[in-house]
């Protein structure tokens, strides 16, 4: 091997901003970015909750009366964009990854230290130009998506930065993508083994596998677009003689996978709490293994179930069908495993494990409902309808998100050396998971009965419902009050939590909290079993 | 021991049967006014009494575990040492398996029954000699189809509203019209952005596509008026377009078409 464990710190000490200012600096190391990462990627969470807000407002009643209706499209397609874009992929991915994987992996930085920045600081400018473009002559408004013909056909300004935008934040996603492969397989400490590596590094090296193989493809297909929007070319416009479905099948070429970077990390993140707060090893470990890299590679062959009543062919019709119904089986057993993880432990029911519980629950029900969405006769009729938007809310917000907000009470000790209190954590916890539930299970009925998606009026039927959804949502936006106070208060005057407040067995807890700048203060510790829960090691303690 | 099996068939058992009777007796679905309706509505049934069982248990074998397994105020030390079991991953890998797989030879039987295989299994000919292309939806047919059905429509979409020609009668409407139990033929494109053309009711959905003709059959089976909704995003009205599809009996049909038929010019 080569590459030394210890990265160049070139990084001129002397220049280096201590204290809070090194957040805002172009630091190198991993522990600020995954900072810098989390705390970027929340305020971009508060944009977007805001705009969804908005859009609940409005379907608050069933004409259009709160915005124009050109506004709302907009606000839709920045909502979208900023939650996937700008919060969910970059925390679950950027912030978890870049704090916990040189710990996990025994090195003192990621492998390269500067394209690390580079990537963060793509992403602050990108997002504050998206939301810009609102003051110019109206932002992007044909959805998250961008379907041609409409995103050729509406204001040029608004879609062109939208695409410079998702340009720059898939670089710095790519960027990551390739730092992690690196850090994970080159940089792993003497003596350490793969199948030694606590989960979230398998969901890190998975996730990043699908960002540097797919996201590509969505920006050469974004640049064939600003070409037809900006230079006449015919690629996707068929007044050209261009083919719009063609479009359809690159764009989800990413944008499916784009669902498994979402969620992947997040399964390694509840794979890591989970053992700690349960105190028994995790279960089945090397079958959790084979099961995220057999959703890596399911998840490549089944974009085109996003496509089932566009211009697609039978036996394609088939085919993705199939490809996805089969996702269920190594997602299925990642969650039997979990299930398996917490019988016969030792539960300590706190806000870190009430939030992985919510989302197991909540992802089983969007699970469920996703294998329902892959039949192509079912899908025909519920296909772009709020049955699909309950359902990949049940994925990313009652998935993701509550994964990113258990990771948060679990390292908030780790990267503060303060506890978050429990009691207002589990205040939080159950005004999400009922607000959650409460906005998004009614849409499936919505959706069932005749309520398409992206609309701004509708039947007034389905006012009520809509009524109780617009309510959860309330509850959702009340529910991260507590969150933000508690933040605040611990972060000030929190108890002190030690170094190793949940007698933790993986290597981030063998250090001081918070962690010296190289990590540790000597050689970094050989963790051979991160998950030796109930063997003599942890006993000891 | 015994016991502890017997508790577990009964909970078993008391899951399934909480699941059958939820599917069968909550109705989350719009009227049935199609051919297609009454085959959907099965398949609906099945997978949602499956997917009750697994989130009811799923749900319940979570909020056991915490209170079975929570730690009491006056234990110290961890849970038992157990890294895995294989004869459970095998089980656990084999039987959503077989689950996965059932469903999706029941949904291609569905989907054969809805008219949605039949160019697969009949018209491979078709398909080379086509000159030009029709991207097919459900229950499509060929073009030969197209012109024999008496009730072919050619419907396009542009922002914000459907407009339905009947090449027959040689007049465009902005209603659609169709009599009840006949096999009706769309050809639909759009004027300009993507649109999609949905009736809930029906359980059918296609999307109509500039420059890409799509075909859409349907046999209605229950007079009334419909809701026809776009269900992509074409702009900003995108929420108000939509138009109504009135199914009547043929005597009302046809009263309706001959009001109004318009000569054909003869040039």
């Amino acid at each position: 091997m080569t590459i030394s464990i210890d990265p160049q710190k070139t990084n001129n000490e002397s220049f280096q901003p201590k204290g809070w200012l090194r957040y805002f600096s172009f630091s190198l190391d991993h522990k600020v970015i995954g900072i810098q990462y989390l705390v970027c990627g929340f305020l971009f969470y508060l944009i977007g909750g805001t705009l969804a807000s908005a859009i609940r407002i409005e379907l608050a009643s069933p004409m259009s009366d709160f915005m124009p209706r050109d506004v709302y499209n907009q606000v839709l397609t920045l909502h979208g964009t900023i939650m996937i874009f700008l919060w969910i992929v970059p925390v679950v991915n950027g912030a978890f990854g870049n704090y916990l994987i040189p710990f996990y992996v025994g090195a003192r930085d990621m492998a390269f230290p500067r394209l690390n920045a580079v990537a963060f600081w793509l992403i602050p400018p990108s997002g504050l130009m998206l939301v810009a473009s609102y003051f110019v002559e109206g932002a992007a408004q044909a959805g998250w998506t961008a379907y041609p013909p409409l995103s050729i056909t509406t204001p040029q300004s608004g879609q062109i930065i939208w695409i410079l935008s998702v340009l720059l934040l898939g670089g710095s996603s790519i960027f990551g993508g390739i730092n992690f492969i690196a850090t994970i397989i080159k940089l792993r400490r003497p003596g350490l083994k793969l199948m030694q590596l606590p989960m979230y590094c398998w969901a890190m090296l998975g996730t990043s596998l699908l960002v540097v193989l797919s996201t590509p493809v969505l920006a050469g297909t974004l640049i064939l677009l600003s070409f037809d929007i900006i230079a006449n070319t015919g690629f996707f416009n068929p007044v050209l003689g261009g083919n719009v479905v063609v479009y359809q099948h690159l764009f989800w070429f990413y944008s499916h996978p784009a669902v498994y970077i979402m969620v992947l990390p997040a399964f390694g993140l509840v794979s890591e709490i989970l053992p700690v707060h349960a105190r028994k090893p995790l279960f089945g470990y090397t079958t959790m293994v084979f099961s995220i890299m057999g959703i890596v590679v399911l998840g490549l062959v089944v974009w085109a179930h996003h496509m089932f009543t566009s211009g697609t062919p039978p036996w394609m019709r088939l085919f993705f069908t199939i490809a996805t119904a089969f996702i269920a089986v190594p997602t299925g057993i990642k969650f039997f495993n979990w299930v398996a993880t917490l019988w016969g432990g030792k539960i300590s029911i706190n806000s870190a494990m009430l939030f992985s519980c919510g989302f197991i629950i909540n992802f089983v029900f969007g699970g469920i409902t996703g294998v329902a969405l892959a039949q192509v006769p079912f899908d025909i009729h519920v296909h772009d309808t709020y049955f699909v938007v309950a359902h990949f809310h049940y994925i990313v917000y009652g998935g993701t998100v509550f994964i990113i907000f258990s990771s948060i009470y679990h390292w908030f000790p780790k990267v503060t050396g303060k506890m978050l209190n429990e009691k207002i954590g589990i205040l939080h916890f159950i005004i999400t998971f009922i607000g959650f539930n409460l906005c998004f299970a009614p849409q499936h009925w919505l959706g069932l009965n005749g309520m398409p998606r992206r609309v701004a009026e509708y039947d007034p039927q389905f006012q009520f419902v809509n009524q109780i959804s617009s309510l959860g949502a309330l509850l959702m936006a009340i529910s991260t009050i507590p969150f933000l106070i508690n933040v605040f208060l611990s972060v000030r005057n929190g108890k002190d939590a030690g170094d190793n407040p949940w007698n933790a067995l993986t290597p981030e807890w063998l250090t001081s909290s918070p962690p010296p700048v190289e990590n540790w203060e000597g050689e970094a510790p050989l963790v051979e079993e991160p998950y030796g829960y109930g063997k003599k090691i942890s006993e000891q303690k | 021991m015994l016991n502890k099996n017997i508790y577990l068939i009964l909970i078993i058992s008391l899951v399934f049967a909480v699941s059958f009777w939820i599917g069968f007796n909550v109705n989350l679905l719009p009227a049935e006014a199609s051919i297609n309706a009454p085959i959907y509505d099965e398949l609906f049934k099945i997978l949602f009494i499956i997917g009750l069982i697994i989130f009811i248990g799923m749900t319940i074998a979570v909020i056991y575990s915490l209170f079975k397994f929570r730690k009491r105020n006056d234990q110290i030390g961890d849970g038992i040492a157990l890294e895995g079991n294989l004869s459970l991953e095998i089980i656990w890998t084999i039987i959503p398996s077989i689950i996965v797989l059932l469903i999706g030879l029941y949904s291609y039987n569905i989907y054969d029954r809805m008219g949605g295989m039949k160019e697969l299994n009949h018209n491979h000919e078709m398909m080379s000699s086509n000159t030009e292309k029709i991207w097919a939806g459900i229950s499509q047919t060929s073009d030969n189809e197209l012109a024999i059905n008496n009730l072919s429509i050619e419907v396009s979409a542009m922002q914000f509203a459907f407009l339905f020609n009947y090449p027959k009668g040689n007049f465009i409407s902005g209603e659609l019209h169709v009599p009840v139990d006949q096999k009706v033929s769309m050809k639909m494109e759009s004027k300009d952005v993507i649109h999609a053309f949905w009736v809930p009711e029906f359980r059918i959905k296609q999307d109509i596509i500039p420059g890409q003709p799509t075909i859409l059959n349907f046999t209605p089976t229950k007079v009334g008026k419909y809701p026809i909704i776009c269900a992509e995003l074409c702009g900003p009205y995108h929420g108000g377009m939509r138009a109504s599809i009135i199914v009547e009996k043929e005597s009302d049909y046809n009263e309706w078409f001959n009001k109004n038929k318009k000569p054909e010019v003869n040039l």
